[in-house]
């Protein structure tokens, strides 16, 4: 069946709120308005006021009320309308989220989710361009996930709202009107274990969100060049999971990691951190990186493709690690 | 909005009731006083913020909450912690971070938990617990339990954007929120009227549609009924209160603070407003107890104390091997 990244984004938060009444969508122009990205259209009719609440711009207070609420018995899934705003509620999710099971020596648990759209490529500019995700990652006591997919974007919500800790899912605004095919049962996947999107054996693509479907793509060309790359997508950027890393690299010998935030202490440079300490004599040529220029991103379209990753950009690197070209 | 700023002076007959107002004030400076020798001592560390002089708003607020209801505090809130049933035992041991106290020595002085007690902190950033608390009162909405939730903040915390965000959100949803101001005069050690352009904080309520009222902090009976009126409006209503303490901290900020920004006479000046010799006199006078009732309080107090102070002697360390304890649930 196809389906568009919206809709299966949409198809989870609904089946969300019927299953379970503790459950309570908030955020800014979640209901009247119809969600930012129309995400959550016609879902105040469906469910009332009750549970889709449209909130104030107010992100620290509607993040920190998430999180009171969790505290309260409820499971809030608390809207971020954009990654960009989220800093506002930084405070809260830091200090609050991250830390109250520990500081209570374990007597508190905060099952919150908080969904934040985010990406690059739309030409939204310096402070609309953010790729938070190793910002929220470095912090213990959070859950952060990535839907690269169409079947994470339908399936982690589920999985997440299961889960007594606090959870930050991360999904891709370019993506939502994609199509893609998913089983009409398509429903839970895990999240704690990254998968592996396409199996290969001579070069390990690791990447996460916006990546994935670039490093299909690219993948897709390599094999026609005769190389058959391997494209690992992390899913969970906290805690990540070393094992999929370490066996993929045990398989092919070659590392590249691809992500659209800056290269400077992100994802990727703890991916290849990991892989140094680990699987050093399995590798037949140092880790590369593909990561954001570390640019505020500029507005222009030529400007903003040239400080991201591209397809071309991956097929490029592969072939010259494998000294193909 | 009203504001009840000439509250009529507030009389007791029930014996009992004064005699535990007293004892839970008088149990608090002894506490406070013993942690600030445990500090130089080296067996506290870290930050310590002590409550002495402010004693009458948590006992007085405290009142007029009922078991379920839930409390949120700050970083000064060893007597919020007493005044709601936890006793000094384990939070003394919490301060010495032994594995008996109330957060497992987790948290330390700033982050006393007590799930069962529904004490929710021990919140160490300055307002940071104030959007929770309209939270934690809006899933009591959700679930119709039949509680409030209460959160006691400071003058500091007033300045921030959250207690902005706070207050539109409690009124916004109508959520059963006693919202407690401690105004101690100083956000550290900067004086209110260089930190707020109102410094009469309880009219702050009335921009955001919020019931509000200003008591006099120093005493107990005072905030006592300020509390019960605010609580009892809340539960019919189901609408959040701003209920403003006008208080003082006798000590420092915390135990580095060397108190250069304000004047000893003004800080004696103050102590001549004690809340607990101010008890003791009115319950003398009025013949509810007589002196040798106050002097078996002391000796219950420091009993209480003492024994407190030997549980967290005695308490044991958390093995190294759980470090990594309680940042996930499994």
């Amino acid at each position: 069946m196809k389906i568009t990244y919206r809709e299966a984004l949409k198809q989870a938060i609904r089946e969300a709120l019927q299953n379970d009444e503790r459950v309570f969508l908030m955020g800014e122009d979640v209901g009247r308005y119809g969600g930012a990205f129309a995400v959550s259209k016609g879902l105040l009719q469906e469910f009332g006021p009750g549970r889709i609440m449209d909130v104030p711009l107010s992100e620290s207070g509607f993040v920190g009320a998430g999180i009171g609420a969790a505290l309260g018995g409820m499971r809030p899934v608390v809207e971020v309308m954009t990654v960009n705003f989220s800093l506002l509620a930084m405070d809260q999710l830091v200090n609050n989220a991250a830390t109250l099971l520990h500081m209570s020596g374990g007597q508190l648990n905060v099952p919150v989710v908080i969904r934040m759209s985010c990406g690059t490529g739309r030409q939204l500019a310096a402070q609309h361009s953010h790729s938070w995700e190793p910002l929220y990652a470095h912090i213990p006591g959070l859950i952060v996930l990535s839907a690269g997919t169409h079947e994470d974007a339908r399936g982690m919500l589920h999985t997440a709202l299961q889960c007594p800790d606090p959870v930050i899912i991360f999904e891709y605004t370019a993506m939502l009107n994609l199509e893609a095919d998913l089983p009409a049962d398509a429903g839970a996947v895990n999240i704690d274990r990254a998968c592996v999107r396409k199996e290969g054996k001579d070069i390990s693509i690791i990447t996460y969100g916006a990546g994935v479907y670039k490093a299909l793509d690219a993948a897709k060309e390599l094999t026609a060049a005769g190389i058959d790359a391997e494209v690992i997508d992390l899913r969970v950027l906290r805690p990540l999971d070393n094992i999929s890393i370490l066996d993929s690299v045990r398989k092919t010998h070659r590392v590249l990691v691809v992500e659209e935030a800056w290269g400077s202490v992100n994802i990727a440079a703890e991916v290849s951190a990991r892989i140094m300490e680990n699987v050093f004599y399995e590798l037949d040529a140092g880790v590369q990186r593909l990561c954001g220029i570390e640019v505020p991103m500029p507005y222009p379209k030529h400007l903003e493709d040239a400080s991201l990753p591209q397809i071309e950009d991956i097929i490029k690197k592969v072939k010259k690690m494998l000294q193909h070209d | 909005m009203e504001e009840t700023s000439g509250m009529q002076t507030t009389t007791i007959t029930d014996r009992e009731h004064g005699m535990d107002l007293l004892y839970q004030m008088m149990r608090i400076r002894r506490f406070e006083e013993k942690s600030a020798e445990l500090y130089t001592k080296a067996k506290i560390r870290g930050f310590l913020h002590l409550y002495v002089g402010e004693e009458a708003v948590a006992v007085g607020v405290t009142q007029a909450l009922r078991t379920m209801d839930n409390v949120l505090s700050t970083y000064r809130e060893h007597g919020h912690a007493l005044s709601r049933g936890i006793t000094a035992g384990v939070i003394l041991a919490e301060m010495f971070g032994k594995l008996q106290g109330c957060s497992r020595g987790r948290g330390g002085s700033m982050h006393l938990f007590d799930a069962g007690k529904r004490f929710y902190g021990g919140n160490a950033i300055v307002a940071g617990h104030l959007p929770m608390a309209v939270g934690m009162a809006l899933a009591s909405k959700k679930q119709k339990m039949d509680n409030i939730t209460c959160c006691f903040f400071g003058d500091g915390a007033a300045a921030e954007g959250e207690f902005h965000e706070s207050m539109n959100l409690a009124a916004l949803w109508e959520v059963p929120l006693l919202m407690v101001c401690e105004n101690n005069l100083y956000a550290m050690g900067t004086a209110i009227r260089y930190t707020h352009a109102m410094q009469d904080l309880e009219k702050k309520g009335a921009g955001y549609g919020i019931e509000s009222m200003k008591v006099n902090g120093m005493d107990v009976l005072a905030v006592e009924q300020a509390a019960r009126l605010a609580t009892a409006k809340i539960r019919t209503t189901g609408k959040p209160f701003f209920l403003v303490c006008n208080t003082y901290r006798f000590r420092a900020h915390s135990m580095f603070d060397a108190e250069l920004y304000r004047d000893k006479s003004e800080v004696e000046a103050w102590k001549k407003k004690d809340p607990i010799p101010a008890l003791m006199q009115q319950l003398l006078e009025w013949q509810l107890v007589t002196a040798a009732d106050i002097k078996q309080l002391e000796l219950k107090v420091e009993t209480e104390i003492q024994q407190a102070v030997d549980f967290a002697e005695s308490g044991t360390l958390e093995p190294v091997e759980e470090l990594t304890k309680f940042v996930y649930s499994k």
